[in-house]
C-alpha cells in the first residue's frame, strides 16, 4: 500500500510539471512577438503631435508606371521642418508597408528634411535608401518625383529641392536618376505632371 | 581608327589591365579559361597563361610577363608594365605605352604641336597639330586648359614652353591619368578659336573677332576618370560626318541595373547600341558608336566625345526588367546658366535644342506605336541628356512580357532597333536642318 503522504507529494509535482509548461510555451510566443518587431524594417513613427490635416501624397505605382496624388490626414506638427519630415514619413509608411505599391530597400529612411532659406528644401536619405533601390530611369524617377511632388505641394515657399544620401552629395540615386544639381520646383511639377498620367 | 578608355586594376601593389579588353575594339577575340590555363586567340594569333605564372607562350615562343599572370572569373589580367611588349608581339607593329600617364598608342598614331606667338597686334599664339583634335576647354583668371582625353597629343620635347610675350608667357604640357593636358598663361583673359579643320588653335584676346568657323565650346570643367587608361591607335572624333552617336549606357566597372542573376545592363545596352547602328546605317544615316567595348566612361566623356562629332542626334540606350515597351526621354528644361560668349555653361547646354529632342522623340514614339510596341514619353534629370550639344534622347528598352530573357534575343533587338531608327530617319530633314 502507498503511504497517502507520497501520493499528496507525487499529486503535487505533477501539478508544478504542468504549470511549468505551459507558462514555457507562454514566453516562447512572447520572445517570437518580440523577435518579428526587432527585425522590421518599417520606419518607426514618432507620436503624432498635431491636429490631423489633409495632405496630398504623390505615391508612386510601379504597376502603373506611374505618380498617384492621394489626399490624406495626417497628424502634423506646427513647424515647417517638422511638418516636411512627418509627410516624407507618411508616405515611406506607404512604401514600406506589406501591399506596397512601389517597394523600397529594407531599412529605407528618410534622415532628415532641411528647410533653408530662400526657399531651398534639401532631403537627407540614408544609405541603405539609395544602396537598396532598384536600378533603373523610371523606378527612380518614381521616388524622387514622389519625395520632392509631395514636399513642394505641401510645404509654401519651396523653390528648390536638393537630394542627399547619408548628409553627402551623390551622382545618382541607383545608377541613373541625376542627383548631382538642385531640382528646381517647376522641373518636380513637370515630372510629377507627366507621371501622373499615361502618355 | 579605335580610341578607348580601359579599367586598370591594382593587385599586388601592380597596375594590371584585361587583355581581352585592350584588344576586343581592334579585331576578332575569344578566350577560354581550362583550370588554370587561359588559352586567347587574337585573330589568327594564339596565346596561352597559365594563372599565378609569369611566362606565357606568344605566337608559338616564351614570353615573360613582368608579373603573374592573373586570372578573375575567366577574366584575364596581364600586368600594365608588360602590355605594351606583349601587344607587340601579338599585334607585330609599334605599341608604346607611356606607364606614369597611363596612355597607351598602339601605331605610329602620336600627334605632335608646335606653338609660337604672332607679333599681331594683339599678339596671338598659334598653335598647330599633324593631325585634327578636339580638346575639352576651360578658362580660369590668367589660364586657359586644354584637354586632350581623345587624341594621342604628346610632349613638344619640353614640358614648359616660354614665348616671347607679355601677354601669353608660357605654356605647359602634362600627361596623366590616359589624358594629356596643355595650359597657357595669359595676363589677361584669352579664347581658342579652331582653324584648318582643328589642326590649329589660335589663342588671342576676346577682342580680335573669332573666325566665323570657330565652334562653340562648352565651358566644363574636364573631370578626369580616376582609372582609365587612354589607348589609341587612331583617333579623329568628328573628321567623319555622323548623323547619329548611339551610346550604350554604363560599361566596364558599371554594370548598371542587374536585369537578371545573369544579365547586366551593360551588356544588353551595347547590344542594343550595337543593333541600333546597324539599322540606322541601313537607312543611310552614319552612325557613330561612343562605346563599341566593356569600358568605363563618365558622363562627362560621354558627352565630350559626342558633342565633338557633330551629329544631328545623340540616342543614349538603356534596359530594365521592370515594366514593358519602351521609354522615350527628353532632358528636364532647366533654367539656362550663365553662357559666356561662346562659352555655353555645361549643365545646361542641352535647352537650345530641346525642341530637336522633342522632334526626335516624337519620331522614335510614332514609329514604335506602328510597330505595336508600347511607349511612354517623358522628361527626365538624366545625365549626359543636359551636356549634349544636338538633339538628344534616351530610350529604355524594357521587355514586351514577363520573359526577361526577351532583352538579350536578338529578334526583339531587331524590332525595337528598327523602329527607333525609322522614327529617327522619318525626321532626318528636320533634324539635319535645325543642326544648320
Amino acid at each position: 500500500m502507498i503511504p497517502r503522504h507520497l501520493t499528496i507529494g507525487v499529486a503535487v509535482m505533477v501539478v508544478l510539471a504542468l504549470a511549468m509548461s505551459f507558462y514555457v510555451s507562454m514566453m516562447r510566443g512572447h520572445v517570437d512577438r518580440n523577435e518579428a518587431v526587432a527585425t522590421s524594417t518599417q520606419p518607426v513613427s514618432p507620436p503624432p503631435t498635431g491636429p490631423s490635416e489633409q495632405v496630398t501624397l504623390y505615391v508612386a505605382d510601379d504597376e502603373a508606371g506611374a505618380l498617384h496624388a492621394e489626399t490624406a490626414r495626417i497628424p502634423l506638427p506646427s513647424g515647417r521642418q517638422e511638418r516636411a519630415e512627418e509627410l516624407l514619413r507618411a508616405l515611406l509608411n506607404i512604401y514600406m508597408g506589406k501591399s506596397s505599391p512601389h517597394v523600397l530597400g529594407p531599412g529605407s529612411e528618410v534622415r532628415n528634411v532641411y528647410l533653408v532659406d530662400p526657399g531651398l528644401a534639401v532631403v537627407d536619405l540614408n544609405a541603405a535608401f539609395a544602396d537598396g533601390h532598384r536600378s533603373g530611369v523610371l523606378v527612380e524617377q518614381l521616388t524622387i518625383a514622389s519625395l520632392l511632388g509631395t514636399l513642394s505641394s505641401n510645404i509654401p515657399g519651396v523653390t528648390h529641392l536638393k537630394v542627399l544620401v547619408d548628409g553627402k552629395e551623390r551622382d545618382t540615386l541607383a545608377g541613373h536618376l541625376d542627383l548631382s544639381g538642385l531640382f528646381e520646383d517647376a522641373e518636380v511639377g513637370q515630372m510629377t505632371a507627366e507621371l501622373g498620367t499615361m502618355r | 581608327m579605335a580610341n578607348y578608355s580601359l579599367p586598370v586594376a591594382q593587385r599586388n601593389g601592380a597596375d594590371y589591365v584585361g587583355l581581352l579588353e585592350i584588344l576586343e575594339p581592334l579585331g576578332t577575340v575569344s578566350a577560354k579559361a581550362s583550370g588554370s590555363r587561359w588559352k586567347f586567340r587574337y585573330e589568327n594569333t594564339e596565346c596561352e597563361f597559365t594563372a599565378g605564372k609569369s611566362q606565357a607562350r606568344v605566337r608559338g615562343s616564351d614570353f615573360d610577363l613582368s608579373g603573374n599572370f592573373l586570372l578573375e572569373n575567366g577574366r584575364g589580367l596581364v600586368p600594365l608594365a608588360s602590355s605594351n611588349l606583349l601587344l607587340s608581339r601579338i599585334l607585330g607593329g609599334p605599341v608604346t605605352l607611356d606607364i606614369s600617364a597611363r596612355r597607351l598608342f598602339i601605331g605610329n598614331v602620336a600627334v605632335h604641336f608646335t606653338a609660337q606667338v604672332t607679333k599681331t597686334d594683339p599678339e596671338k599664339l598659334v598653335i598647330n597639330f599633324t593631325a585634327p583634335v578636339n580638346p575639352s576647354i576651360a578658362t580660369e583668371p590668367g589660364k586657359l586648359r586644354m584637354v586632350f582625353s581623345h587624341e594621342p597629343v604628346v610632349s613638344p620635347g619640353a614640358q614648359s614652353l616660354t614665348f616671347d610675350s607679355k601677354k601669353i608667357p608660357s605654356a605647359t604640357f602634362q600627361e596623366n591619368n590616359g589624358l594629356a593636358e596643355l595650359t597657357i598663361a595669359s595676363t589677361g583673359p584669352v579664347m581658342a578659336n579652331f582653324s584648318n579643320d582643328g589642326r590649329t588653335i589660335t589663342i588671342a584676346p576676346p577682342s580680335s573677332s573669332p573666325s566665323a568657323q570657330a565652334p562653340q565650346i562648352p565651358a566644363q570643367s574636364p573631370n578626369p576618370p580616376s582609372t582609365l587608361l587612354g589607348s589609341t591607335n587612331s583617333v579623329v572624333p568628328g573628321a567623319r560626318h555622323y548623323f547619329a552617336v548611339v551610346d550604350a549606357s554604363h560599361g566596364g566597372d558599371e554594370r548598371g541595373a542587374a536585369l537578371s542573376t545573369n544579365l547586366a545592363e551593360k551588356d544588353v545596352t551595347l547590344a542594343l547600341a550595337r543593333h541600333l547602328r546597324q539599322e540606322l546605317e541601313t537607312r543611310g544615316l552614319p552612325t557613330l558608336l561612343v562605346r563599341d567595348a566593356d569600358t568605363t566612361l563618365t558622363p562627362d566623356q560621354r558627352a565630350g566625345m559626342t558633342n565633338a562629332a557633330g551629329a544631328a542626334v545623340y540616342i543614349c540606350v538603356h534596359a530594365t526588367s521592370q515594366g514593358t515597351g519602351v521609354r522615350v526621354y527628353t532632358a528636364l528644361s532647366r533654367s539656362t546658366g550663365q553662357n559666356r560668349g561662346p562659352f555655353i555653361d555645361w549643365d545646361t547646354a542641352q535647352n537650345a535644342f530641346l525642341d530637336n529632342s522633342q522632334t526626335a522623340a516624337n519620331g522614335m514614339a510614332a514609329e514604335l506605336r506602328l510597330k505595336q510596341i508600347f511607349v511612354r514619353s517623358l522628361a527626365v534629370p538624366l545625365r549626359p541628356l543636359n551636356n549634349i550639344m544636338t538633339a538628344a534622347i534616351a530610350i529604355e528598352v524594357a521587355p514586351n512580357s514577363s520573359d526577361v530573357a526577351q532583352l538579350n534575343s536578338d529578334a526583339y533587338q531587331d524590332l525595337i532597333t528598327g523602329a527607333v531608327a525609322a522614327g529617327i530617319a522619318d525626321v532626318r530633314g528636320k533634324l539635319q536642318a535645325a543642326l544648320k
